[in-house]
């Protein structure tokens, strides 16, 4: 009695635990494309080079925000020699700024990956605005 | 804690953020992280990213603000306060939300609104000071009333996050994204110049001003003297729209435009006798 | 021994069955809270704590009233407080988890709240009071269950538990005093402003925490074979009565410096409280009807004759725990609060959603107290049978 149950306990767990797999059969995967905007095209050059932004575009948000809204710094200068306005999304110098298009570059990859950054609680993509 | 981030920051960005990338779960590895990154860091100039204020920005060792009572009038009031209003995104609950865009928004509360620079009478804005033979001109006077931007603020010393700190140039001010919403901030200040976001405030919020955020539910906000225009060289918006009523600059600078109109004139503070020295003077 | 907790009667699982019922119902109204933000709540821009904080303040208090019977049992060994002081170990587990919860309801990104410990700082009390607050909850486990695991075993306690029973003494007072220290520490707040908060709040908490415990050894005798022993509830009464007439004095102490130097900040708020200020009056009566429970309350606890009454003492402590409820909770946060810093009058009354979350943080209290206090009574009847 006490085998069975405990075999169809582990049963009922391991279907629990494989959840995200098997909860995502049939759904299409492929990850999707980033489009760069024709300003992000021609400028070339961002932060850092791509791989480095694509990992760690995060760490530098959170860094900026300290820096602009603790330290009052909010120019910095790149070790490519470009200089950005520490902003995500307030004048052209900003992210969103050169990145013009928030639904092709940024909803599009978070969606794909299922993270839902709080930032546009409170940070307004100028376009939503003015349409 | 802040020297040691900002000379990180200029030192070896680049290093730490490739070992960060490694780790970036791993937060309790960061100091070991930083020293790895500093020793190995160094290198040719271009390695170093740097970080400054804007060239143009507006600075002070110690930002105050004069309100010239005598220029008040209730056109100046309505101006200010819509100005502060639209430059930093502060709800209206008595406006009706747009139902297409927020639909089933629950009705506001009139008593949890949100203000940052708001008209008082005499005998609240000076509560201490209530006189019955006070002249009569004084009563019907509109007071503009705001954070003090303390130099030694209760909310500061309150806050269990520091969220809400003091900047070097003496703007008392709000990092909302680590305020925790305790409101111990709000029963510290002795002004009531605080508010505390009950709910989503976006659907009552006529124009969404892009230029500045919108506060998530939770937080705590108040005046930030418009740190994000005097980055800008900017006027704050309040000064602006004033017609000469409200002058801002440095207290500590004897020549500045402030010091020279307290100079001139007899000015009060709000609850002096409490000790917590508010940079906001009244011309009386 | 957890696993005694599993073992009860039908009457032990209905009663658990209605508490996680309560506690469900709350956790919906939680959900709301936390999708929606404290706009369910009566709380306003003026009277910025409500029905949250209030009870976190007062169960501070009942928390710390523990300390009454270990510093008897521990200091005195008085052998009388041999049998209960558990149970005052565990009312005190209770209390901090409830208060714990109360903290976390009122928090406007509870999300964030690690926040405190990530960038600690020490010029907050609030920071203090956290580590206060999880400093003697984990004393009162760690010594509850290790005292109460020896018994079972028919053992001394270990050695190690000694230090930490006599630590638990300045940690007893230090939450109370933290506590206090939130309020009378700003500098806007004429009413909390005096330095007789922290040991009014002591007072007040020595006598609801005790009144509290002597209500639950009348059901622990009710419903068990455990017997805490007649005397050690006299000997409680008696710590109830001196505490209240000592919350009482130190009230009036308050209102003579206040009404005597006639400084109008400091009067507003008490005239608020007990008469109504411009036309605002919504705690009068129930200031009025504290002060009377507190009374009626010293008088029959101070005639011997009627404090040895096993009848009326339960009801002698209802009134003080309510009446110490109403002083401490509703008056002490609003009364506070109204007028606010700049003599506006803005009255705070909760929602019935403020009200029901809390009933639910209360249902979570009761619940973690009947399994303690189930684990201690049954050692209890073991060991003696």
């Amino acid at each position: 009695m006490s085998k069975n149950a405990i075999i169809a306990g582990l049963v009922v767990f391991v279907i629990a635990a494989l959840f995200p797999f098997w909860f995502n059969i049939g759904g299409t995967n492929a990850a999707p494309e980033i489009e760069l905007s024709a300003k992000a095209k021609a400028a070339k050059k961002c932060v850092l080079d791509k791989y480095d932004m694509r990992a760690n575009h995060m760490t530098i948000l959170d860094d900026w925000r300290d820096s602009v809204v603790r330290d009052s710094d909010r120019m910095y200068k790149s070790t490519n020699g470009k200089e950005f306005e520490m902003s995500l999304s307030t004048g052209e110098n900003s992210c969103l700024g050169c990145h013009t298009d928030k639904e092709k570059f940024c909803d599009r990859c978070h969606n794909y990956a299922s993270v839902a950054p709080y930032c546009w609680e409170c940070h307004t993509d100028p376009k939503e605005v003015t349409q | 804690m802040k020297k040691s981030r900002k000379s990180f920051l200029k030192k070896s960005r680049r290093s730490f953020l490739k070992a960060a990338g490694i780790s970036a779960v791993a937060i309790g590895a960061a100091p070991a992280i930083k020293a790895v990154a500093v020793a190995s860091g160094g290198g040719s100039a271009s390695s170093i990213p740097v970080v400054s204020p804007k060239a143009e920005a507006l600075t002070a060792k110690r930002w105050g603000m004069v309100i010239d009572t005598s220029k008040i009038t209730d056109e100046v009031v309505e101006g200010v306060t819509a100005a502060c209003r639209n430059a930093h995104n502060i709800p209206d609950f008595t406006i009706e939300p747009d139902a297409e865009k927020y639909p089933n928004t629950r009705p506001a509360k009139k008593m949890q609104e949100i203000k940052w620079i708001w008209e008082e009478h005499y005998q609240y804005a000076f509560p201490e000071m209530e006189d019955e033979f006070l002249a009569e001109k004084y009563k019907s006077l509109p007071f503009l009333v705001t954070c003090n931007h303390c130099k030694n603020a209760p909310c500061v010393q309150a806050c269990p996050t520091k969220a809400t700190f003091k900047r070097e140039d003496g703007i008392v001010i709000m990092d909302f994204h680590r305020c925790i919403g305790c409101r111990f901030c709000m029963a510290a200040c002795p002004y009531g110049s605080r508010s505390f976001n009950f709910r989503d405030s976006r659907p009552f919020i006529e124009k969404i001003n892009p230029e500045f955020p919108v506060r998530s539910k939770g937080v705590v906000e108040k005046c930030n003297l418009c740190a994000e225009r005097l980055a800008k060289g900017e006027q704050p918006a309040c000064v602006e729209a004033s017609e000469g009523a409200i002058v801002v600059g440095d207290l500590e600078n004897p020549e500045s435009e402030v010091r020279v109109l307290l100079n001139e004139n007899y000015a009060i503070r709000r609850k002096q006798e409490l000790g917590t020295e508010p940079s906001v003077y009244y011309i009386m | 021994m957890l696993e005694i907790a599993i073992k009860g009667s039908k009457k032990y699982w209905i009663w658990l069955g209605a508490l996680l019922a309560v506690m469900t119902a709350a956790f919906a109204v939680y959900i709301d809270q936390f999708m929606n933000g404290l706009m369910i709540t009566g709380m306003s821009r003026d009277v910025s704590w409500g029905f949250y904080i209030a009870n976190f303040t007062f169960l501070v208090g009942v928390a710390a009233g523990g300390v009454m019977v270990v510093i008897p049992y521990y200091l005195h060994n008085y052998e009388k407080f041999h049998r209960i002081t558990i149970l005052g170990e565990f009312l005190a587990v209770a209390s901090l988890i409830m208060c714990l919860m109360f903290i976390v309801a009122d928090l406007g990104q509870p999300t964030r709240m690690l926040n405190v410990l990530l960038y600690p700082t020490p010029n907050s009390m609030l920071f203090w009071d956290m580590c206060v607050l999880n400093g003697y909850l984990f004393l009162n486990i760690v010594i509850g269950w290790k005292v109460l695991e020896a018994e079972r075993n028919q053992v001394k306690p270990p050695e190690w538990t000694k230090p930490l029973i006599y630590l638990s003494i300045p940690f007893a007072i230090g939450i109370h005093t933290v506590t206090a220290y939130l309020y009378c520490g700003l500098p806007g707040r004429g009413f909390w402003l005096t330095a007789i908060l922290a040991p009014r709040f002591l007072a007040s908490a020595f006598a609801a925490g005790p009144s509290f415990l002597i209500l639950l050894c009348y059901i622990v005798r009710k419903f068990t074979k455990f017997d805490p022993g007649w005397e050690a509830m006299q000997t409680l009464s008696k710590i109830v009565c001196y505490a209240l007439i000592a919350n009482v004095f130190f009230f009036f102490c308050e209102v003579f410096v206040v009404f005597y130097s006639k400084i109008p900040g400091h009067m507003s708020h008490i005239k608020y409280l007990f008469f109504g200020l411009h036309g605002h009056d919504a705690l009068v009566p129930w200031m009025w009807t504290s002060m009377t429970l507190m009374f009626v309350a010293i008088g029959l606890l101070l005639v011997p004759a009627l404090r040895n009454n096993q009848t009326l003492l339960p009801f002698t402590c209802i009134m003080v725990f309510v009446g110490t409820w109403i002083d401490k909770s509703l008056g002490m946060i609003s009364g506070g609060f109204v007028p606010s810093p700049l003599h506006h009058v803005t009255e705070y009354i909760p929602t019935v959603q403020e009200v029901v979350i809390s009933l639910g943080v209360l249902a979570t209290g009761l619940l973690i107290l009947t399994v303690l206090f189930k684990l201690a009574a049954t050692v209890k009847e073991e060991v003696r049978g």
